[in-house]
């Protein structure tokens, strides 16, 4: 175990915005890549009812 | 070619080259994969963050090289196998494959967009700044425009299938970039580090460093191999819901 708390687990030595600033924006990225692949299929499915009724 | 003789002559892999039979493998597939994902990102962060200890040189903001160095393979392996469809395309002439390639090129760009973004956060406290124009840099960054340039193409051409040629064209001519930026650390001389990782000797790092980061690729991997699955089914669908298969399945 590294992190006495709570408190230096978020700080990271110092180094905090740093990396939690990496792997925020990556879960951020990955987060927006999932909602418009959803998006994009939901778009899809609404195009198929529309062109079958 | 054929490809209804070539699974009369049993060869059953072929045929998963036809959109029809791989759709529903594809649906199959995706779940397990993403459970792999995100099973395996847990335990890298995990042993990242808990385990590997604080690096003497640079303390603690080394940690985010269980995403940079995951993600930088990533965005590198994306792109061959992109071309790669590309080529197969080409040889095969199947619809599916520049769908794949079309389904690949969102996620590698994804990938390449957060090697630059980490790496420029760990450059800042350890070299001192977010950016310099050298050999791994650039050639990454011209990846990232690589991906964007394949979808901005595909998207400008209406004809599916030229777009896919023209698309495959342009991914076999970038893939030139891959080996350079691979190998750019040893080509040039250059602020980034070596490979901590590599074949042909043992790695220069601690052994839970390197298991954090090992866990974090193939999380890497299993995510890519779900999302893009995913990609390609609704690309599946956008592109042959007037065929009769499509419409017999009621999707």
């Amino acid at each position: 175990m590294n992190w006495g708390s709570l408190q230096a687990f978020l700080d990271m030595g110092g180094y905090g915005l740093y990396v939690w600033g990496s792997y925020g924006v990556a879960a951020l990225c990955i987060a927006i890549e999932l909602i418009a692949l959803k998006a994009r299929a939901r778009r899809l499915g609404a195009r198929m009812t529309e062109s079958a009724s | 070619m054929s490809l209804g003789d070539g699974s009369a002559r049993g060869e059953w892999w072929l045929r998963y080259a036809a959109p029809q039979a791989f759709f529903p493998l594809a649906g199959r597939l995706i779940p397990y994969f993403a459970i792999l994902a995100v099973v395996l990102a847990l335990g890298g962060l995990y042993l990242g963050f808990f385990v590997a200890p604080t690096d003497f040189q640079q303390g603690e903001a080394y940690r985010i090289i269980f995403l940079h160095v995951p993600a930088a393979w990533m965005s590198m392996f994306l792109y061959v196998v992109m071309a790669l469809w590309g080529v197969l395309g080409f040889v095969l002439n199947t619809r599916l494959s520049g769908m794949m390639a079309s389904a690949i090129a969102p996620t590698g760009a994804l990938f390449t967009f957060i090697a630059l973004w980490s790496g420029a956060l760990w450059g800042k406290p350890t070299w001192g700044t977010w950016w310099v124009w050298d050999a791994r840099l650039t050639s990454e960054l011209i990846l990232l425009f690589l991906y964007v340039g394949f979808i901005a193409l595909k998207a400008s051409i209406d004809d599916p299938r030229r777009a896919d040629r023209a698309g495959a064209v342009l991914a076999l001519v970038g893939v030139v970039n891959v080996p350079i930026i691979y190998f750019s650390v040893q080509w040039w001389n250059t602020l980034h580090q070596g490979a901590s990782v590599s074949l042909t000797r043992s790695p220069s790092m601690a052994t839970t460093m390197l298991w954090g980061m090992l866990l974090m690729a193939l999380a890497a991997w299993m995510y890519s191999i779900a999302v893009c699955l995913a990609r390609v089914r609704v690309i599946i669908r956008e592109r042959e819901r007037e065929m009769a298969w499509m419409q017999e399945l009621g999707q």
